[in-house]
């Protein structure tokens, strides 16, 4: 049996996890809301994170258009999606949840703006 | 003179929580004042997520949970100014305001919300020696640079300070490219939630140096390199600890201040601890029909704690202009924070005119593990709840009930206190 | 190679060399300030005491005694005729003990000697009636009401911009590697090229024994004393009114604590000699004496309230005294070297003494048109609320604060570009309008500072530097 020791990055709460694994089995304990639990055995079977950045607008009253992943994608990733979100510039205009990038770094989860950006 | 019902100095998070909520209480006439080019105050460079989980049950990005109040504020047809600075503001609620399209105009307003928010400690503040070269940014400044004006501000960095600005910067920086070497925290624990630890720190594999400062700061025109050493219980360095990173960059995560030049202006009591106005249950200051809220009031930890306080100023500063007219018949109690605690918000509370509830916020002095937070009505306890994990980096609140008084009927003070049984 | 021909090259664009450029840009010569750095004031000049002394330290008889009394007398009429901020606060010499008294009263005697009008000694209790948090161990104090305050920068900035507008060159950030002497006169050997001089003043701070020793056989030798200072908040700038020294030491003037003509609170120096004339790094040492020593002159010095520290370095030179004129065994070489405290208050009268022996050597006439005067900046804090908003209605850029700290508006930052030898690095902007000089410290600031830079300069926002070239704020687009 194997244990881990985990802090939830579910909320800012922050609370403390453990995780005890036996085989497929898994038991968590020392969360207060099933967003620690779902956290806890992805943390262990496949780790994931949301990544956030800003990429250059063409033509739009900001440079900068902040952006972030859809959904959660695999933390091995992460640097391959920051190359990606580097070479990327988009035109403005630019509304929240716009799609910047589709299936970012072959993760199938796409890049989406987090921000409004007008055309000037 | 222009003359409205509630002018609104600060156009972030708070400003536009309160605002939303004093139209919502009926009141037509509100003008936001704000100093920036856009809305949404410092949450336009917080481009990473993690706001919002109380406020919309969803897991936001700064710009995002911005948005959300810029539009509300949109549809209200609530007016505002950009680009607009106060200068001045005075007892007699005249709010001296220029920008460029205006010049210098004096507005009349019935009440005031101040919620101007706070400003990062510099290097100055903490008397850190060496040279005074290029490349020492807060990391507030940095994250401005990078994320809303797109530059890269170093290379090679080292960050002091372990609040949540500096372990956010920490991962940014890494994930634009920059070897980030070194966290130093002064104090034995970060200042920061323990999520940023996890998910800016050590996925990334970089070093926190707990009780380590920086006693050296090297590089004529721009930074070559710091160095850091170890602190005693004094929070002193320890001679013969010091590490020397050769870098290019160094970020201050050091603290932060309430911006209160404009509520001094006025004579408004000042709280030394929170470095913020006094305010009552109403989050009304001293001066009467000024109201304050966010972090020009005390500095928080989320921002769904600030939009929920705004939403009660903006409420009660609407009824302050509604009724207009002096309480009478006022029963105030003293709030008290004592072992442990460090301040609360509010200082003071009105038993008789207070809302059925009044939640309580305050910060622990270090981190506790396993104590009480216990609540004494003219000494008698009146709870406790126990919390495993305590930390100065994590705002608390207790809620106070109305209906909880009735047996107090000469109630002198609240305190509020950790205790180890 | 660059190369360039000058009848009078001075080395050095601090208050020194720029108050000789003033002086000798009445004269018909075509002269030029050479200086290493990007922008005049780069120095010692930008970290002192920013304190325009009475007179009563130095020696009778010597150069810095008449440098200095003369220098203080010259300092009003030139802060108006120039526009820069300069205040007679008065300042107090503190006495802490019964058995110091007899130096207190050879200061006041050698002031009297000096020429420093007014001087008095007062007691203990009448010291702290007129600054109440005086320490309550003062016995007795000197009172000197000719003792001023003056923005360090302003001077040096307006001295610089009056010798340009009158026809005087400045070329920057162009190092003088080596002086030889030509026939007629002097080949300065710089990074990118040479000056040819007929006459050269060497007003070089810390270095200017090493220019001096290549042209003369009479050495000089300058070692850098190095002060720290703690600048601290305006909320504290009334903790006193006047400038408050300690009796003198060995080492300098002790720990004054003193206003700042914009309201600050200063402290400092420490003294610390040392061999690196780079090495401007603070120490905690140093930062710790000043607690302590500034503590015993004035109580509750609320050192909670420290907003920077910086440190410069003083021209020390080993026979003690200015050494000004020119250099006997080098004809049309003049030096104004070793020019530490009271530097910054004798530069305006080394400057007339230095232009009228240039001009004499070089037989050069006056201009028959010379305009000693030059306009300041437009201060919006300084107009009544009229005055301003008829300001912003006719300039809308001063409609928009970019320094909140210091409520520096957009129209004074394109100002100290825009003007007569204008800012081109932030630096530069800083010390011309205070951007970034508050609390804060530049924190909100600087990324607009920055775009209007780039802006009025067409900069590109990479190449901004805080100072000299290398000093870049960026390390590239994202």
């Amino acid at each position: 049996m194997e244990v881990r020791e985990l802090i939830c990055i579910g909320c800012p709460l922050g609370c403390p996890l453990t995780v005890r694994i036996e085989g497929e089995n898994m038991e968590v304990k020392g969360n207060t809301c099933k967003r620690g639990d779902d956290y806890a055995r992805k943390e262990v079977l496949s780790p994931t994170r949301i990544v956030t950045s800003s990429v250059h607008v063409n033509g739009g009253e900001l440079e900068m258009v902040s952006v972030k992943t859809k959904q959660d994608i695999p933390k091995g990733k992460i640097f391959e999606i920051m190359e990606e979100i580097r070479k990327t510039a988009v035109d403005a205009p630019v509304a929240i949840g716009d799609i910047v990038i589709e299936n970012c770094a072959g993760t199938g989860v796409p890049i989406i703006a987090t921000k409004n950006v007008a055309r000037v | 003179m222009a003359k409205h019902d509630i002018v609104i100095i600060g156009g972030g998070p708070a400003g536009l929580a309160a605002a939303v909520a004093a139209r919502k209480a009926g009141i037509q006439d509100i003008l936001i004042l704000e100093r920036d080019g856009c809305l949404g105050g410092i949450l336009n460079q917080c481009i990473h997520n993690g706001f919002g989980l109380h406020t919309f049950k969803e897991e936001l990005t700064g710009p995002e949970y911005a948005a959300r109040y810029i539009e509300m504020v949109e549809a209200e047809k609530i007016p505002y100014k950009l680009n607009t600075m106060v200068i001045d503001i005075n007892k007699e609620k005249e709010v001296t305001v220029i920008n460029k399209e205006d010049g210098l105009t004096t507005i009349q307003a019935k009440a005031i919300i101040l919620a101007m928010g706070c400003r990062e400690r510099p290097r100055g503040a903490l008397n850190i020696p060496g040279y005074r070269p290029a490349g020492i940014y807060s990391a507030g400044t940095a994250q401005r640079l990078m994320n809303i004006e797109g530059f890269s501000v170093g290379k090679e960095v080292v960050i002091l300070g372990s609040g949540d600005i500096g372990l956010i910067m920490a991962r940014r920086m890494t994930l634009e490219g920059a070897k980030v070497k070194v966290v130093a925290e002064l104090m034995p624990y970060s200042g920061g939630l323990k999520r940023n630890i996890v998910q800016c720190l050590d996925d990334y594999g970089i070093p926190l140096k707990l009780s380590h400062t920086v006693v050296g700061i090297e590089g004529k025109e721009r930074v070559t390199g710091i160095t850091i050493a170890q602190v005693g219980p004094d929070r002193k360095p320890i001679p013969g600890t010091e590490e020397h990173y050769s870098c290019d960059t160094l970020l201050l995560s050091v603290g932060l201040i309430p911006e209160n030049e404009l509520s001094r202006s006025i004579g408004i009591d000042m709280s030394r601890i929170t470095s913020g106005p006094e305010v009552n249950d109403q989050l009304e200051t001293s001066a009467e029909g000024v109201f304050a809220c966010g972090n020009v009031l005390h500095v928080h930890d989320l921002v769904d704690y600030v939009s929920e306080e705004a939403t009660l100023a903006g409420t009660n500063a609407a009824e302050y202009v509604r009724s207009g007219e002096e309480k009478s018949n006022c029963h105030v109690v003293e709030l008290k924070a004592e072992n442990g605690v460090r301040y609360t918000v509010p200082q003071t509370l009105d038993v008789n005119h207070m809302q059925d509830q009044v939640t309580v916020r305050f910060r622990v002095a270090d981190v506790y593990k396993d104590r009480y937070i216990s609540v004494y009505y003219d000494g008698v306890q009146i709870s406790k709840r126990k919390k495993k994990v305590l930390a100065p980096g994590e705002m608390e609140q207790v809620v106070l009930k109305k209906e909880s008084f009735g047996d107090y009927p000469d109630l002198k003070n609240i305190v509020i206190c950790t205790e180890v049984e | 190679m660059k190369e360039w021909n000058f009848d009078a090259v001075i080395i050095g664009g601090g208050v020194t060399g720029c108050a000789i450029a003033r002086e000798l840009s009445r004269y018909q010569l075509h002269t030029a300030v050479v200086e290493r750095e990007e922008d005049v004031c780069s120095g010692t000049s930008k970290a002192n005491s920013a304190i325009v002394h009475a007179g009563h330290d130095a020696t009778p008889g010597s150069e810095k005694a008449r440098f200095n009394v003369e220098g203080n007398r010259l300092m009003g009429q030139l802060s108006e005729d120039l526009d820069f901020e300069f205040e007679r606060n008065g300042s107090l010499i503190l006495c802490f003990a019964e058995e110091d008294r007899p130096a207190l009263q050879e200061l006041y005697d050698k002031g009297v000697k000096n020429g420093v009008p007014d001087l008095k000694i007062i007691t203990g209790d009448e010291a702290r009636a007129m600054e109440p948090n005086v320490s309550d161990a003062v016995v007795a104090a000197l009172y000197a009401p000719t003792g001023g305050i003056v923005c360090p920068f302003g001077l040096t900035i307006a001295l610089a911009e009056n010798a340009c507008d009158n026809g005087v060159e400045f070329i920057f950030n162009q190092e003088v590697k080596k002086v030889n002497k030509t026939e007629k006169g002097y080949d300065l050997e710089t990074v990118d090229g040479v000056i040819h001089a007929s006459y050269v003043i060497n007003a070089a701070g810390v270095y200017a024994d090493e220019i001096h020793n290549m042209v003369s056989g009479r050495k000089l030798h300058i070692t850098p004393r190095k002060g720290d200072y703690c600048l601290l908040d305006k909320e504290a700038g009334n903790h006193v009114k006047h400038t408050i020294f300690q009796l003198p030491g060995k080492l300098g003037k002790g720990i004054l604590v003193t206003p700042t003509i914009h309201g600050n609170l200063l402290t400092g120096p420490t003294a610390k000699n040392i061999e690196d004339k780079e090495a401007t790094a603070t120490t905690a040492e140093e930062l710790a004496e000043i607690m302590e020593k500034g503590s015993v002159s004035v109580k509750n010095v609320p050192f909670r309230q420290v907003i920077t520290s910086f440190s410069g370095l003083r021209a020390h030179e080993d026979g003690d005294d200015f050494i000004v004129g020119e250099a006997e065994d080098a004809p049309g070489f003049f030096d104004a070297a070793g020019i530490e405290s009271p530097g910054l208050t004798s530069a305006p009268a080394i400057g007339v003494y230095v232009a009228e022996k240039v001009a004499e050597k070089a037989g050069a006439a006056k201009k028959a048109e010379w305009k000693g005067t030059r306009k300041g900046f437009v201060r919006p804090e300084k107009l009544s609320l009229e005055e301003r908003a008829a300001l912003i209605k006719e300039r809308p850029e001063y409609g928009t604060i970019i320094c909140r700290c210091e409520g520096v508006s957009e129209g004074e930052i394109v100002d100290a570009i825009n003007r007569t030898l204008g800012a081109v690095s932030l630096d530069g902007i800083k010390r011309r309008v205070r951007q970034g000089m508050g609390r804060c410290q530049a924190g909100f600031c600087t990324p607009r500072t920055m775009e209007i830079l780039a802006r009025e300069r067409g900069m590109k926002m990479e190449d901004i530097c805080k100072n000299a070239p290398g000093s870049n704020m960026l390390t590239g687009q994202k």
